[in-house]
């Protein structure tokens, strides 16, 4: 169904369509909008810190303030814009790289997108109510369990119910993967994209149960009066780091794995080569995820584990350096020889290639223990995560809305605006991150509020807030883009590209709500251009014509993640006011009720009949 | 594709795979007297007091990795064909589990 | 191809439980679920580690555990695991009544396990003040010991809900898959309870 045919609906039922989907594709543009909003709040909330930053001693928001803007901006970017954008990028398109109707549980899929976006409200409505978080977005406990006011419970339990909602997208992913291929689609057949999708899945899936319980642990601790983190109590605040980093190591592996499968994807494409060394980019992205796994502490190598614990998790974090670099030069290798093909989504990969060796390098350098107690929290850490960070994972971000904009939304991307944020974007980058570098070797603390004069500091930070000008002007000229090619952009045809996967052989752009109506006969890798130059140009059906069964549309997944939204709320108020108890068990209540009447009611879906296909051919 | 295609209809749920219901059960009845057999071994060595508490502890993390193989691969059919994910995604939850027990146990006080 | 999920004698599949898509989705789901309830429950065996020595001055795992209670725990729960096994058997044999049953049967040992569990939170807190809030050491156990109560707690609501709902119609394609994740779930509930009385109780006990 495209845009166009579902607004002659009307706005109310247009809006009752998204609000009860289950079709992988309209969640997938459910995350995009709500990832996208955050990502926006979350770049207004750099910007302002940039701007405190401008010159020396800046007066232009308050301490206070401005410790609610890191721990936001971070927060925000992370577990709200980033997260989600890639979950919206998974579900456009893995399920149609693989040949699938559906992800294998369409409701929990829509039960997780609602999840994240309560999850996100609540945690933003803090601005509104006590005040936001203001711990940092680690929140480590010695600082949190001191954090006056309500802020550190909104982050505690929205990101819970955020967090919940992302670990049900994992394990949903995990099983489409295993079980909906179609047929001929191997392992060894999937796309790069599929393949990340997979590993990153599996990250989400051993690494969030760690947050989960680690945020229990700082909600009994604020909220109920346990000793977890009470040192009077016999309680050790350095749990809070162990398994927040537990979390959060694997937690930037599963930001930028997706991507990685993405770039292959788009190299492979816009060379109009056979990636390289397809095999060796699967089993590095394995490496990664398993390696990724066991570095969390060289966030920690200044707690003081000792050189023993320091020696082992600085040498496991070289070693990703390896299959890293494997990544990077069959990047190289597959553009080399290729007619490479530049627009918008191939600028984006190109840029991606450096800025991100740049992270990866200071990543090396950070990983060193002895170099890292000289780094540690200075601006030095703070460009390196950005440059792998906004170098990689934005970059990947864009490079994939350019890329899949036809398949999300029928049309393409203005090409001239797209140039445009990817050079104006680019060039803000390096200016705000680059001198970020020298700024923190120079000794300047990352969190803090103000800098004195003459201190070798005020013309670093003046470039580096120019740069985040600049890559505001990108983003808007990127919304522009937006709102012009939905206006004024012409239709684009189902294989824009002169794609390789099974995501352009659809019949059209975007693709009907079935998908495929015959599942495709997969061949080898990259099955679309196999038929493109051994076969007929177009994928051989796997089975006959027939019924094509497809789940049904559901509001419980908004009902429910609203339950859980209204116990938030009652879990942070109920130390005030015994009354907020109401809201808690209320809100409990209501969830556990919408989830028996999901249990008690029987859902077949239903059936597109094999006669309606028939009657839409003729 | 989605129903019941891969059906295998046999007459009656035929006798021989009703016996092999049956042995499998006969399995699933040992496996469940070996865990008794093993907890109480646990219990004992406890209760008892008979062992040096430096050898009991080891002693009993092993009890406990046996018997909850004994779970895995009997009572939750782990042993059986199809599982090849399941199997692969528990060893990889518990080698995750085991690096947060030794960063949490081991170098949380140093 | 049939868009009905009775289940008829004749028709019956050896594995009723992954016979359909949906069933296969749903067995496999639920295991990589387990996957990461085994990294959630780690973190929690993780803290009671790091914290069960920090008493604060109140009673130690020596002075608080008997092990007479927890012996009967854990018999309560083993068999229950037996028990749920029996069900999947009479599930695999199409009978659904003997299937009800022996799910009956687990539910109330669930039940009974959870009974004294209760009796025994209840018992620490009355005779030695021992609570969630006494000390680091007690903020451990209570937590690690009460997600698992909490795990079996919704495996005994998610049973009871399941029987009710199909008690009038019998066994088909659609609901074997349900039984059968319910019967994982619960095994695993049992692995954790193996690794807390080994870890916390029979270990705390040796000091």
């Amino acid at each position: 169904m495209s845009l166009a045919a579902t607004q002659k609906k009307g706005f109310g039922a247009f809006l009752w369509d998204y609000l009860t989907t289950v079709d992988h594709k309209k969640i997938a543009h459910l995350y995009l909008a709500g990832g996208g909003f955050f990502f926006l709040l979350g770049g207004i909330e750099a910007v302002i810190i940039r701007i405190q930053l401008i010159k020396p001693e800046n007066d232009f928001i308050s301490a206070g303030l401005y410790n609610e803007m890191i721990t936001m901006h971070g927060t925000t970017m992370i577990f709200l814009a980033a997260m989600p954008i890639l979950l919206g990028l998974m579900n456009a398109a893995m399920p149609l790289q693989i040949g699938a109707r559906d992800v294998a549980f369409p409701f929990l899929n829509s039960l997780g997108f609602w999840l994240f976006m309560f999850g996100g409200i609540l945690l933003n409505l803090s601005w509104f109510l006590d005040g936001a978080p203001d711990a940092g977005w680690t929140s480590y406990a010695a600082l949190a369990m001191d954090s006056p006011g309500h802020g550190v419970d909104f982050y505690v339990a929205g990101l819970q119910i955020a967090g919940a909602g992302t670990l049900m997208g994992g394990i949903n992913f995990l099983v489409t993967v295993v079980t909906m291929r179609a047929p001929g689609m191997t392992y060894m057949r999937m796309p790069l994209f599929t393949w990340a999708t997979f590993i990153t899945s599996v990250l989400i899936l051993f690494a969030f149960p760690a947050l989960t319980i680690n945020l229990f642990l700082l909600m009994f601790d604020r909220m109920f009066g346990t000793a977890f983190f009470d040192v009077s109590l016999g309680g050790n605040t350095i749990i809070w780091q162990h398994l927040f980093w537990i979390f959060g190591h694997p937690e930037v592996y599963i930001l930028i794995l997706p991507l990685f499968g993405l770039f292959s994807d788009v190299f492979s494409t816009f060379s109009r080569k056979r990636l390289f060394g397809y095999t060796a980019m699967v089993f590095a992205t394995m490496l990664i995820a398993f390696l990724g796994f066991m570095v969390w502490a060289h966030h920690m190598f200044t707690v003081g584990l000792g050189p023993v614990a320091n020696s082992i998790f600085a040498v496991a974090t070289m070693a990703i350096a390896v299959p890293t670099g494997i990544k990077i030069f069959n990047w190289l290798a597959t553009m080399w020889g290729g007619s490479v093909k530049i627009n918008a989504a191939m600028l984006w990969a190109l840029g991606f290639i450096p800025s991100f060796t740049i992270g990866g390098m200071t990543g090396v350098m950070l990983g060193s223990a002895v170099a890292d107690f000289q780094y540690h929290d200075t601006y030095f850490v703070v460009a390196h995560f950005h440059y792998v960070i906004v170098g990689g994972t934005v970059f990947g971000i864009f490079c994939g809305l350019h890329y899949w904009w036809p398949l999300l939304f029928g049309k393409i991307l203005n090409e001239t605006m797209g140039k445009l944020t990817f050079w104006t974007f680019f060039i803000g980058f390096h200016l705000t991150f680059f001198i970020q570098h020298f700024l923190g070797l120079m000794g300047m603390p990352r969190r803090y509020w103000v800098f004195l004069e003459n201190q070798g500091l005020d013309l670093g930070n003046l470039i580096s807030t120019i740069g985040a000008f600049f890559m505001s002007f990108a983003v808007i000229v990127f919304l522009i883009n937006i709102v012009h090619t939905a206006v004024k952009g012409e239709k684009a045809p189902a294989d824009p590209w002169d794609g390789r996967t099974l995501e352009w052989a659809t019949e059209s752009s975007p693709p009907p709500y079935y998908n495929f109506k015959q599942l495709p006969l997969t061949r080898g890798l990259d099955p679309l251009w196999i038929e493109k130059t051994e076969g007929k140009g177009h994928m051989t059906p796997a089975e006959p014509l027939g019924d094509v069964h497809m789940p049904n549309g559901s509001f419980l997944p908004f009902l429910m993640s609203l339950g859980f939204f209204v116990a938030g709320l009652g879990f942070i108020y109920q130390t005030d006011e015994k009354l907020w108890y109401i809201a808690l068990y209320g809100g409990m209540a209501f969830a556990l009720l919408m989830m028996i009447i999901r249990s008690v009611k029987d859902d077949h879906g239903y059936y597109i009949k094999k006669e309606e296909f028939e009657r839409e051919a003729e | 594709m989605t129903e019941n295609t891969n059906t295998k209809t046999n007459k009656n749920l035929d006798a021989f795979q009703k016996r092999k219901n049956k042995e499998e059960m006969k399995r699933q009845l040992i496996s469940f007297g070996l865990m008794i057999v093993l907890t109480l071994i646990a219990f004992a060595v406890v209760a008892t007091g008979a062992i040096e508490s430096m050898f009991v502890i080891p002693l009993l993390a092993f009890l406990a990795v046996i018997q909850v193989a004994f779970q895995f691969y009997y009572f939750m059919h782990m042993k059986d064909k199809g599982h090849e994910m399941p199997t692969v995604l528990i060893y990889g939850g518990v080698w995750a589990a085991l690096l947060t027990l030794a960063g949490l146990a081991l170098i949380s006080w140093w | 191809m049939s868009h009905d999920h009775s289940l008829y004698p004749e028709t019956m599949p050896q594995n009723p439980e992954k016979a359909t898509l949906e069933g296969k989705n749903k067995f496999l789901g639920l295991w990589f679920f387990l996957g990461g309830e085994t990294v959630l429950f780690a973190s929690l065996f993780g803290t009671y580690l790091a914290l069960k020595d920090s008493t604060a001055g109140g009673p130690s795992s020596e002075e608080l555990f008997g092990l007479e209670l927890v012996f009967i725990m854990t018999v309560l729960l083993l068999t229950s695991s037996l028990t749920s096994v029996y069900a999947m058997y009479h599930m695999r044999n199409n009978d659904f009544k003997k299937m009800q049953l022996w799910l009956g049967i687990t539910a109330l040992l669930g039940i009974g396990f959870l009974g004294l569990e209760i009796y025994e939170f209840s018992h620490y807190i009355t005779e030695y003040g021992f609570t969630f809030r006494s000390s680091a050491f007690g903020s451990a156990f209570y937590a690690l010991v009460g997600f698992h109560g909490g795990h079996v707690t919704f495996g005994i609501c998610w049973i009871i809900a399941l029987m009710i709902r199909n008690a009038r119609r019998g066994l088909n394609l659609y609901n074997a898959p349900k039984f059968n994740t319910y019967s994982l779930y619960w095994h695993y509930i049992d692995v954790i309870w193996v690794f807390v009385f080994t870890v916390v109780y029979l270990m705390g006990k040796v000091g």
